[in-house]
């Protein structure tokens, strides 16, 4: 079962070779019969009608990480979207795009957004959810900048991920928060600790976060001003992730978590005026535009804000509107992007201006565009699932204070104001779906375009015609689609079962109808008289703008980084070693003062007897005098013949603390050593140079060795005094003469206990002289010096 | 005496750190050396001195000093050796191709 969650990964895995044969099949056939077989498989779920666990694995039970996937009705609801809407925006890209395309990168983007999609809706662990939830975000960035050649691609792209992230922060954040209140990563456990979650302290952060990851998400005011942006994607992606699926993801949250959130007041009053604020200036503010496919996504914006608003009341009717809006959204904005892609496709151009009188030159698609864009604005006739759904929010705006009793005043002022607020916002939805509609495909067109404009293949326009008739469809059979797939959804979402919705078209003359009634009879003034009017946009938003922020912050932050990464990252070796040394240093200091390291009573501090300890004293001060000589040196030879007295000083204690093997090993080296540095003396310039430090940093570097020093005597301090398991070296003693057959350990424990590192090290050694070697043949040969 | 020893290791840390801060490449390479000595003499005192005969079996003799340390400190003398003979080289080389041993000269360009 977990096949059908991760297929979209695995396809996606095949197809760069499957894509080496584009050119005598299209890839996306792959991915249309990947998500048409998902769908299909789903199907089969909902028909089985129940909560399915899928598949369970446990990752680290520990940290309560695991992959569990199930399904209920909410899920199957949206998982039933994903792959639908996935299968027809797969066909339809066949013929959008051209084989020329990169179309191996595009089917894997769109593929792995759809198993992280998938992912989301079905995930129970929270942190599986987020994981899915950033992979959105990331196949969105990559499918933006598909064609990464244009600039506004590039920079959409960044803007949409910088915002999307920005929540996906907070989502973390608010997940982590409900893990530590109700110690469970389990979605549905949390789900029953309603209580718990509602009186801890943190809630108020929790419902935060969540909301900024699902406004982030879903394009709400004022974090809505990627979504325009994001129109640089290919179409099929506009409709797939743009309008129909991921944009819902942070209803999904929301409605995920309705068990818990739509007790709080806060959550309406916070959810409710961030929906209608989206909702009336999503509206608004498509009116003004000039592209079509940027009204499509002030349009989206606006529309998620209706839903948005609906998941704030949190009343029955209004979540089951929500869900219902969620599917008719889908529907006739997907068959729209779908006819905006063919119009683009066809005419060349997405500029409003430059269209006009389409309707002769492409029924069909004229057809198409009717239908969902009459849909889309609520047009009172019985075809039209736009206006049953609307309908839904007018009716459950106007129940709001019979439904839900409120404790507070403001939210019971909120909860009276809502109706007109509604009526209001969707006024503008029924003007831009006008404008829309009618000057595309009526009125006069430019020449140029007029002449080459035709309706596209059958292939092409497959896709949204089967989109439109499941806007027809739901309009003729609502209670059908109600009671198999919405009721169970919206049941998942309330956390109980719900009475029965039968959506009818005539409710008789009821507040719903007649708000239904003043939207339309307004929005025609308006739209017949928006000449008069559209001066308001020079008022209002003028130049205030979100992007006017966004592009500050963003310029603001990329110089700062500039700033801070020249600083650090500035080439000098020296001063990346001086940072990492006194970090290092620091670290080890805090922490060791931190625990509290030192335990004084099991050092020996017997004072040292003078006669006896004379020689090692005596050999101690003779190294340290000549490790500060050898330093302050100016002179080459002689700082490293006073290095040399430091290596024969070591060895001399190594003669006086009983270790002979290594009083050799050092004298020889040391010898050596010395040579070595004499022979390439001549080479190496004087180091004269160095007085003409700056003092300052002199100082540093005086400070940050002493420091070092100090970290390491503490250091040594530390595990000196700490002995804790008695040492393995006693292992050696007793069995080097019978397992090793020598009396010298250390040369029993070198090459025959631990006769694999003296291996090693021997190839170190080689390797050196490899490099050595090569170092200097390199000068023979190199020729050019 | 361990103390002594700790603090006379943590002296020549200091010294080393200090060395390898300098610019002139030849003082890194003496800067490690010192580091490397610095090391071997901190490992031993963490092994104990002087509380037995040197690790050569003898009849009779039950106390030995640790031999572990200096099993690891020999295999690490050989070590830097490499290390610093190879420093060395490098530093030769590094002298004759760009004529200057000094750090702050041996920065790479802005945008390689």
């Amino acid at each position: 079962m977990i096949v059908a969650i991760l297929m979209p990964f695995l396809i996606a895995m095949c197809i760069p070779f499957i894509a080496k044969f584009k050119y005598r099949i299209h890839t996306g056939y792959a991915v249309f019969v990947t998500s048409l077989s998902l769908f299909l498989y789903f199907l089969v779920l909902l028909i089985s009608g129940e909560t399915n666990i899928l598949y369970r694995y446990s990752w680290i039970p520990s940290l309560g990480l695991d992959l569990t996937f199930y399904t209920d009705g909410l899920a199957l609801f949206f998982a039933l979207l994903i792959s639908g809407i996935g299968a027809l925006v797969a066909f339809y890209s066949i013929f959008y795009l051209n084989r020329e395309e990169r179309l191996g990168s595009f089917y894997v983007y769109l593929l792995l957004f759809m198993g992280a999609m998938l992912g989301i809706v079905t995930s129970d662990n929270i942190y599986a959810l987020y994981t899915f939830w950033e992979l959105t975000s990331v196949s969105s960035f990559l499918l933006i900048s598909f064609w990464f050649t244009r600039k506004a691609s590039t920079d959409g792209a960044l803007k949409s991920m910088l915002i999307t992230f920005i929540g996906g922060f907070a989502l973390l954040g608010g997940l982590v928060l409900l893990h530590l209140v109700t110690g469970t990563t389990s979605i549905r456990e949390i789900l029953t600790q309603g209580d718990l979650i509602l009186t801890s302290d943190w809630f108020p952060l929790i419902v935060v976060l969540l909301l900024l990851a699902a406004c982030t998400k879903s394009a709400q005011f004022p974090f809505h001003i990627w979504l325009p942006d994001a129109m640089e994607a290919p179409t099929p992606v506009s409709a797939y992730l743009h309008s129909a699926t991921m944009v819902k993801a942070g209803l999904f949250l929301l409605l995920r978590f309705t068990p818990v959130l739509k007790e709080s007041e806060a959550f309406f009053i916070a959810v409710s005026i961030i929906g209608l604020v989206t909702l009336f200036w999503g509206s608004y503010m498509a009116v003004r535009q000039t592209d079509l496919k940027g009204i499509l996504a002030y349009s989206t914006i606006s529309q998620l804000g209706m839903i948005m608003a609906m998941i704030g009341y949190g009343t029955e009717a209004a979540i089951f509107a929500a869900i219902f809006h969620i599917l008719n959204h889908a529907t006739f904005k997907g068959s729209l992007f779908m006819a905006v892609g063919i119009i683009d496709h066809e005419t060349g151009t997405r500029d409003i201006r430059k269209l006009g009188g389409l309707w002769k030159l492409m029924p069909v698609t004229g057809i198409i565009s009717i239908l969902a864009s009459f849909s889309m604005a609520g047009v009172p006739l019985p075809i039209l699932n736009g206006f049953y759904s609307k309908e839904e929010f007018f009716s459950s705006s106007w129940d709001l204070t019979a439904d839900r009793a409120f404790s507070t005043d403001f939210a019971a002022v909120l909860a009276n104001i809502v109706p007109y607020v509604a009526v209001a916002g969707s006024i503008f939805t029924f003007v831009y779906s006008m404008y829309f509609y009618f000057r595309t495909f009526t009125g006069k067109a430019e020449k140029d375009t007029a002449e080459k404009a035709h309706d596209p293949k059958f292939g092409m326009l497959a896709s949204p015609v089967l989109l439109v008739s499941g806007v027809l469809l739901i309009s003729i059979f609502p209670n059908w689609f109600s009671r198999h797939l919405l009721q169970p959804a919206a049941n998942a979402v309330y956390g109980e079962t719900m009475k029965e919705h039968s959506i009818h078209f005539w409710h008789g003359l009821v507040p719903a109808f007649i708000m239904s009634l003043i939207v339309v009879a307004l929005g025609i003034v308006l739209y017949i008289t928006r000449k008069y009017w559209t001066v308001l946009y020079n008022v209002l938003p003028g130049k205030l703008s979100g992007n006017i922020v966004y592009a500050s912050l963003l310029s603001a932050s990329e110089k700062q980084t500039k700033v801070v990464n020249d600083r650090i990252v500035n080439g000098s070796i020296r001063q990346y070693n001086a940072i990492i040394i006194s970090v290092i240093s620091i670290v080890t200091l805090v922490i060791l003062f931190g625990t509290n390291s030192f335990d004084l009573r099991n050092i020996d501090t017997s004072p040292v007897s003078l006669p006896q300890s004379l020689p090692e004293l005596a050999v101690a001060f003779i190294m340290i005098a000549a490790a500060f000589g050898s330093t302050v040196s100016q002179k080459k030879l002689t700082a490293v013949i006073i290095l040399g007295v430091v290596g024969y000083g070591l060895s001399i204690l190594f003669v006086l603390f009983r270790a002979p093997d290594l009083a050799l090993t050092q004298l020889s080296i040391e010898t050596i050593t010395v040579v070595l540095f004499l022979l390439c003396f001549r080479h190496l310039p004087e180091m004269e140079q160095e007085r003409k430090e700056k003092r300052s940093k002199k100082i540093t570097n005086i400070f940050i060795a002493s420091l070092c020093g100090l970290m390491m005597m503490l250091v040594g301090l530390a595990a000196y005094s700490q002995r804790l398991f008695p040492s393995i070296s006693e292992y050696f003693v007793k069995y080097s003469y019978k397992l090793g057959g020598g009396d010298n350990i250390v040369n029993v424990i070198l090459v025959d206990f631990r006769g694999l590192d003296t291996l090693f090290e021997i190839t170190v050694l080689a390797i050196a002289a490899l490099g050595i070697y090569s170092l200097i043949k390199l000068r023979q040969k190199g020729g050019d010096r | 005496m361990e103390i002594i020893m700790i603090v006379l290791a943590g002296i020549l840390f200091g010294f080393a750190v200090y060395n390898i801060l300098q610019k002139r490449l030849l003082r890194i390479i003496i800067g490690t050396a010192l580091l490397s000595h610095a090391a071997h003499l901190f490992i031993l005192t963490m092994g104990k001195l002087k509380r037995g005969a040197a690790p050569v079996l003898v009849d009779g003799t039950e106390n030995y000093t640790d031999p572990l340390p200096q099993a690891l400190i020999l295999t690490s003398i050989v070590i830097s050796f490499g290390v610093t003979s190879l420093l060395l080289v490098l530093a030769y080389r590094a002298v004759k191709t760009n004529g200057t041993d000094n750090m702050e000269e041996l920065r790479g360009n802005d945008h390689d």
